[in-house]
């Protein structure tokens, strides 16, 4: 089984619905799609923002989430692999991330999705800066976000 | 021996530039020796380099730890802990 994966970088917006449909369309192998959307949200520590910043690392950026993809891809029994993240100024309400999995069934889809995620949290070189009442500030890394990634080490995957 | 050197969020604007090509001198032998020789070179390096242990490197765009050598590297990025997705 050859899986597709894709793995982009860009400025701007992305069509999450578009980017799903491509897996299914014109065949009926695939099962279970989940499409996971990573959003900017209006406000950090309960204060209003006006936007983030993700600054990026490019070249190790796509070359982290290949690696990732591509465990995933050994991992789960996956039909194809979607990962976009944006960069630069994103204002609350539009999309950061997106990460599509297909699979035959859900728990393959699910898992892989969320280890994709996880990674990309803490592995994948993105820094969000935040903008808030005309101050812009670093967000720093949770310890809630390592412990998540920190749960698929030497877990056996998913059925 | 020349290295290109990377920074990245705050480790970039503390140091003031976003990369540099530098001479290595003799007998800094790791990623850490490397950031406790830097934040020598002067007051914005002292600044962004002040607590090592929570900035991270990559050589040549793959993740490393503090005590990986650096012979070999042709570009060592240091960053703070990542926070995209």
């Amino acid at each position: 089984m050859t899986a597709l994966s894709t793995v982009r970088l860009q400025r701007e917006p992305f069509d999450a619905a578009a980017e799903a449909a491509k897996f299914t369309r014109g065949r009926s192998d695939i099962g279970a799609l989940v499409t996971f959307n990573g959003i900017c949200r209006g406000d950090e520590a309960g204060e209003p923002i006006a936007a983030l910043t993700l600054e990026h690392y490019p070249g190790m950026a796509e070359a982290e989430i290949e690696r990732h993809v591509a465990e995933a891809l050994a991992r789960w029994p996956l039909m194809g692999v979607t990962v976009i993240h944006r960069y630069g100024r994103i204002v609350p309400g539009e999309d950061i991330v997106l990460v599509v999995t297909a699979s035959s069934h859900r728990a393959a889809a699910f898992a892989a999705a969320e280890f994709l995620m996880d990674y990309l949290k803490t592995r994948a070189p993105f820094w969000k800066q935040v903008e808030k009442a005309g101050e812009k500030t670093w967000v720093e890394a949770k310890a809630t976000d390592d412990a998540a990634a920190g749960r698929w080490s030497g877990r056996q995957a998913a059925e | 021996m020349t290295i290109k050197l990377r920074y990245f969020a705050w480790v970039r604007e503390r140091v003031g530039k976003p990369e540099e090509d530098i001479e290595v001198p003799a007998g800094v032998g790791t990623v850490a020796e490397l950031m406790t020789w830097l934040a020598s070179r002067g007051e914005e390096y002292a600044h962004a380099f002040a607590n090592p242990q929570v900035i991270r490197a990559a050589i040549d765009r793959s993740h490393v730890k503090p005590q990986t050598p650096i012979k070999g590297a042709g570009e060592i990025a240091f960053f703070p802990p990542m926070t995209g997705g």
